[in-house]
């Protein structure tokens, strides 16, 4: 069986994936290359050839999306970087065929390379709806390469395209060619008539070799300069340029042979394509003018967003609290089915509560993770970037932060997971550096604990609205921060295509949500059980005998003083001393580390009342108000405010920035910046009362 | 004028970009070049963005980056 490698480039929403579905019918085979936000994948299929009845095995490498061989973003330097030094046997490059002389541009570049190219004039459907026809013979007969008309999505040219690939592949040498100016075709003419008469010995087409040489390219110097051709050679070569030069403006030859690119795209656009009417075109915009309409446009924005996480906390708790129930049901028979000791204990409570506690984030990131594909394919998250950019850009954030920031105020892990969307390296840091700074979900019952202890019922309210704000605002003044001192340097420029708005496809929305999904249980889940398993340890040894005398409750207390964590707790209480903390605040706060939603148990064992108590329970509300002092009570909730995320999100985080190094810089940052506002808070409101 | 300079509807042909090469780069890539002609599509609150056509490509870029691209009005 022959293998074919095709690596698969086209430039963003061109429907390269759902191709790829068409292509392979089923997906056999998926795996993953490494990298942290852009993934090539590679599919592997095979084919039989009718006609020559030879067996083929198609390894296709989906490369990311790229609108030139530029390295303006991650997509495009995967992309770039692969095609330049990869092994493959034929490119196949998708084109929209809705935007054909953009998409061209790309394809000149591709043909550029020097390999086997087929093109895929995709979206077919979409351009017939639009009134635009293609001729598709002319464009191959300009091109050099087989241009064949697709439509992923009706599965129609896919039979047609395969053929194209297996012809292309049995091809001696690529036929590819970019036509240049007249100027340049005459020097490309020179050099090749002198290489023809020297009888010089390539491995590539002469034509392919003067181009590489006119337009400066390192590596082709670097080979050739060892060839004794070289020394004839290189006159031509000058003297070529030099006549180059006298017909542009620039002796920059990359803004040369870009003009000529940009010429020879728009030159095929016009002889193959037709334009019947402008119909979809219309559609855009009028949506548009309603989506991004100055005053409209962020109201209707905030009805979505409003409407997303409606639905990602609403319907999530439920089949949350079914999660939850069900892993407490799980663990309560395996109590009984191993004991109450430490077997039991271990496997109940440590392992599938660990385990519990992965999959009932799993509800919230599917919901999420549904909204924000749809917001995607739909197109319509360019327009929220462009939306918010002029805001958020003042505090060294992207538009396009917005949604993960707003997702924190709900939970951390899909915050973090949701900051994917953002494709710049510094942009999607400093995002999820601050992601913390929205005070989650969890952290809610801490601070209505306190606000009902510390304040009337008339200003809990105000109190509460008060701790989310200035958590906000914090947030945006440690981006503002992070840019200024840690990701300095010059804004990446903001330059982003606004893609036509377009029905999401299910199947592709599927995929997506499927893939997020899969990669959080696998990567985030092992991780998390194994460190409530070390939370669960702490809490639990060494085994004490408590004293005989205590009632029930204090048993428990005693027996956490008395653990490691409670060992921990004394060792740090000098830490927690200046900001008006006693070891028991510490070692809550120390709990809170694993999930925030353990502070207030933990506090209901440590004033001695058991851990079976929420933040409404009066008992716990008056034992709170009777031992700790009022500045100390704020310094504790500012600390929450600001220290570290639970675990869970803690390890979606490394995982997220790209390694384990970014969760210690987090931990330092967080710890740092909620001990100093804690210590500011506790004097100033001792001195205030 | 600099294009960020156009108001809502306007027209204009584009006559220079001065921006370094990945940028310039990044602006072929979307069509816009010198010589060619793009349209004002509208602007966020506090224009600090804008999106305009060009070619068959709709691109928003921050006012920073419009700044760099010198136009002419049409007509």
């Amino acid at each position: 069986m022959k293998p074919i490698v095709i690596a698969l480039a086209g430039q963003p929403n061109v429907g390269k994936s759902s191709l790829i579905n068409a292509l392979s019918n089923a997906t056999l085979k998926v795996g993953n290359f490494s990298g942290v936000t852009v993934d090539k994948t590679e599919i592997i299929f095979n084919l039989c050839d009718v006609i020559s009845s030879t067996d083929y095995e198609i390894h296709i490498i989906d490369l990311p999306g790229a609108y030139s061989l530029t390295e303006y973003t991650i997509e495009e330097k995967v992309t770039k970087s692969f095609l330049q030094s990869d092994e493959y046997d034929i490119i196949v490059n998708v084109v929209d065929s809705t935007n054909l002389q953009r998409n061209l541009l790309f394809t000149t570049q591709l043909l550029e390379t020097g390999k086997k190219v087929v093109v895929a004039l995709n979206m077919d459907d979409e351009a017939q709806k639009e009134g635009i026809e293609i001729d598709a013979e002319q464009l191959s007969a300009i091109l050099g390469v087989p241009c064949i008309k697709t439509s992923a999505a009706n599965k129609e040219g896919i039979e047609p395209l395969k053929e194209a690939i297996i012809e292309v592949f049995n091809r001696p040498q690529t036929s590819a060619k970019v036509i240049y100016s007249d100027p340049i075709e005459e020097e490309i003419a020179h050099i090749v008539n002198f290489m023809e008469q020297k009888h010089f010995k390539s491995p590539l087409p002469y034509r392919h070799l003067a181009v590489k040489l006119l337009q400066e390219d390192e590596t082709t110097y670097k080979q050739m300069h060892d060839k004794p051709i070289w020394i004839e050679l290189l006159p031509i070569i000058r003297q070529s340029l030099q006549h180059i030069y006298l017909h542009t403006t620039t002796k920059d030859l990359d803004e040369i042979f870009a003009d000529e690119h940009f010429a020879f795209a728009k030159g095929a656009k016009m002889e193959v394509m037709s334009l019947k009417s402008m119909r979809a075109k219309n559609l855009t915009q009028k949506i548009d003018n309603l989506l991004i309409n100055n005053v409209l446009g962020i109201p209707l924005f905030l009805l979505f967003m409003w409407g997303l996480f409606q639905l990602t906390f609403e319907l999530g708790s439920l089949p949350m609290d079914l999660i939850d129930s069900a892993f407490g049901w799980l663990g309560d028979q395996t109590k009984v089915l191993l004991g109450d000791g430490g077997l039991g204990s271990l496997v109940a409570d440590g392992m599938i509560g660990g385990v519990g506690a992965v999959l009932m984030f799993l509800p919230n990131i599917v919901i999420l993770f549904l909204g924000i594909a749809l917001l995607e394919t739909t197109g319509y998250m360019a327009r929220v970037a462009f939306l918010l950019d002029g805001f958020f850009h003042k505090f060294g954030l992207h538009g396009k932060s917005f949604i993960p920031l707003v997702t924190g105020f709900g939970c951390s892990v899909p915050a973090y997971m949701a900051a994917r969307t953002l494709k710049n390296e510094k942009d999607r840091l400093i995002t999820l550096f601050i992601i913390g700074f929205m005070s989650c979900g969890a952290r809610l019952p801490i601070y209505v604990l306190f606000a009902g202890a510390f304040f009337s019922q008339e200003d809990a309210g105000n109190i509460l609205f008060i701790i989310y704000i200035s958590g906000a605002m914090l947030g945006l003044l440690m981006a503002k921060a992070l840019k200024l001192f840690v990701f300095k340097g010059e804004d990446e420029p903001f330059v982003m295509e606004m893609p036509k708005y377009r029905l999401p496809s299910l199947k592709l929305i599927w995929h997506t949500v499927y893939g997020q999904a899969k990669s959080y249980m696998k990567k985030a889940g092992t991780f998390i059980l194994f460190a409530s398993i070390l939370i669960w340890f702490a809490s639990n040894y060494p085994k004490v005998d408590a004293p005989t005398h205590l009632e029930s409750n204090q048993v428990k207390l005693y027996e956490l003083e008395h653990s490691y964590l409670g060992i921990m707790g004394h060792a740090s209480e000098p830490f927690f001393a200046p900001l008006g903390m006693d070891w028991r605040m510490a070692v809550s706060l120390e709990a809170g580390l694993a999930a925030k939603e353990v502070v207030v148990s933990t506090l209901g064992v440590l004033y001695a009342l058991g851990d079976d108590v929420d933040e409404g329970s009066e008992g716990l509300i008056a034992q709170i108000r009777a031992n700790i002092p009022f500045a100390s009570a704020i310094a504790f909730i500012v600390f929450v405010m600001i220290y570290l995320p639970c675990l869970a999100a803690s390890m979606v985080f490394a995982k997220e920035a790209g390694g384990w190094k970014y969760l210690v810089y987090l931990f330092v940052m967080t710890t740092a910046s909620a001990w100093i506002l804690s210590f500011v808070a506790y004097r100033v409101t001792q001195l205030i009362i | 004028m600099q294009l960020n300079q156009l108001n809502k509807g306007d027209h204009a042909t584009i006559i220079k970009i001065n921006a370094n090469k990945i940028l310039k780069d990044r602006f072929a890539s979307f069509g816009i070049m010198r010589g060619e002609e793009i349209s004002v599509k509208g602007y966020s609150i506090g224009k600090q963005t804008m999106e305009i056509e060009a070619g068959a490509t709709l691109i928003a870029l921050r006012a920073d980056e419009a700044m760099k691209i010198e136009v002419e009005k049409r007509a």
